[in-house]
């Protein structure tokens, strides 16, 4: 069944909430497939008229999906802008899906009930179907995706071309339509120096890397989004098991970094992880990029046991709910920088504190 | 052209950069464009219409709208060039020349081996070919003893023989 999505509360957050596999350097993992519908210019190029079309023939096809889980459907211009930044910050929308002021027409986003999935309508191509995971579960991941989108396509006619595949608006995703990421904190690489080299060889392998909020953003308090580059030529478990093989060697650069720093300077990593907790636990104002680096410093002591709390799903947690639109919606209105800033800072202090019992 | 930093090496990269407050474009060597902190392998993801930009002279020229638009939704080659995105599925066929060399630049290779799609409507040929990409999905779901993945396959390898 397909209802209207109502309050957002604590959708599309399930991710946070589980460490997972690994879960101590892989926060997440993601896979989405790009599909577009015959018959309808890709959605930079349709007029409302076919937007409104195909987000109505994509609602028709969800609400058929035999046997499938309830599934909320959200139009984006039926949101306000700090429930979009909310889906924003959960990292089930895209920028391009919530636009920079006015959401684009008729945009749409369809969370199962389950959390299993997510699809946002009319954003770069009609549909973006996608799964999100706590912790280095890409196998998993794509597989739930596949499936989706087995049965989307016995409702809905794709357009797809016998040689170059799933077709998309850009070309740089068309084939597969397949997009696997892996959201992964690698601060051992970063402060030994040794991050630029396995970037460089992350490229070499045909893979590619980008900061937390996708396409252009800053690489902020050292998480890395690592995915595949092409779509076309490979098969989908093909371009899934690289990626994997590949993050799993990060991982284990990474592990290697951390153990050799905790060999050859203990003390200035434990001064290191202990200050910031000290920040973290304490301040009385603290800047968004303030505390993503300050929660990598913490994230990497819990992994190498040097704090014995708070718990990683906490860390995911404040990823999320530190963030300004969620300290606004906590606070019921906006918020100017320095409210912000201080609002962050009691949130991040209960968190913390509340893990310490 | 020479580097416009030392006149002395072939230029080969193109800075543009706000320089006085106004827009300005230099043409570099890559060790002055290393000098200014650029890199000439970027291993940064560059959007697409910067890629494009740098696919040499007919690129450059971004058209002279001498080739005909998309018969569908209109969009012409210097728009595709500027966007970096096509209008509609059927740009695909309309621009297929000069996307089947992007398309092997892009990902090394212009042919699909993943998952076929089958429409309603399809013909029988279509459904032959889907079913032996399943099976080749399937016997590769055996070999790496994705158990949960192959039982699935198998199912819909049954239901679509069922409809032959």
């Amino acid at each position: 069944m397909i209802r209207r999505g109502g309050e957002i509360d604590s959708r599309g957050l399930s991710w946070a909430a589980v460490g997972g596999e690994a879960g101590d350097i892989v926060v997440s993992s993601r896979v989405r497939l790009a599909r577009n519908l015959q018959g309808y210019p890709f959605p930079g190029r349709a007029s409302a008229e076919d937007r409104a079309r195909v987000l109505e023939t994509v609602r028709t096809a969800l609400g058929e999906l035999a046997g499938s889980a309830d599934v909320d459907l959200w139009e984006m211009g039926d949101l306000d802008v700090r429930e979009r930044d909310l889906l924003l910050e959960r990292h089930v929308v895209s920028r391009e899906l919530v636009g920079e002021n006015e959401p684009p027409s008729h945009a749409g986003l369809a969370l199962w009930v389950d959390e299993t999935a997510g699809l946002m309508i009319n954003e770069e191509d009609h549909i973006r179907l996608q799964a999100l995971t706590g912790g280095f579960e890409l196998e998993d991941t794509w597989r739930t995706v596949d499936r989706l989108d087995e049965r989307l396509g016995e409702l809905l006619p794709y357009a797809f071309h016998h040689e170059y595949g799933f077709l998309t608006a850009c070309p740089t995703n068309v084939g597969t339509g397949l997009r696997a990421s892996v959201l992964v904190h690698l601060p051992g690489l970063v402060l030994t120096k040794e991050i630029r080299k396995v970037l460089e060889g992350i490229g070499q392998v045909g893979l590619t890397y980008r900061g937390l909020y996708g396409e252009g953003s800053e690489v902020v308090g050292n998480l890395f989004q690592v995915s595949n580059q092409t779509t076309l030529g490979k098969e989908e478990e093909e371009l899934v098991g690289h990626l994997t093989r590949v993050v799993g060697k990060v991982v284990d650069y990474e592990r290697s970094a951390r153990s050799r720093m905790l060999r050859e300077a203990p003390g200035i990593l434990e001064d290191k992880v202990w200050r910031a907790y000290g920040i973290l636990r304490h301040a009385r104002s603290l800047g968004a990029e303030e505390m993503m680096n300050l929660l990598s410093a913490l994230r990497l002591g819990i992994s190498l046991k040097l704090l014995q709390s708070p718990r990683v799903e906490t860390l995911n947690e404040i990823l999320v709910f530190g963030q300004t639109a969620h300290l606004e919606e906590a606070a019921g209105g906006a918020l100017g920088e320095a409210e912000g800033d201080a609002a962050r800072a009691a949130y991040v202090r209960t968190r913390l504190q509340s893990d310490e019992s | 052209m020479l580097c416009e930093d030392c006149r002395e090496r072939e230029a080969e990269l193109q800075l543009t950069a706000i320089i006085d407050g106004a827009m300005r474009t230099l043409d570099l060597c890559s060790v002055c464009a290393s000098e200014r902190g650029l890199s000439s392998s970027s291993s940064t993801p560059a959007p697409l219409a910067d890629f494009l930009a740098q696919l040499g002279p007919e690129a450059a020229s971004g058209g002279e709208g001498s080739d005909e638009p998309c018969p569908y939704c209109g969009i012409t080659e210097a728009d595709f060039r500027r966007t970096g995105r096509l209008g509609c599925p059927q740009c695909y066929a309309h621009f297929e020349p000069q996307l089947r060399s992007l398309l092997r630049r892009l990902h090394g290779s212009p042919q699909h081996v993943g998952k076929l799609y089958m429409s309603a409507g399809s013909e029988a040929g279509d459904r032959i070919a889907r079913l032996s990409a399943m099976r080749r999905r399937l016997q590769r779901a055996v070999d790496t003893e994705d158990f949960e993945l192959a039982a699935e396959l198998r199912d819909r390898i049954h239901e679509l023989e069922g409809a032959e």
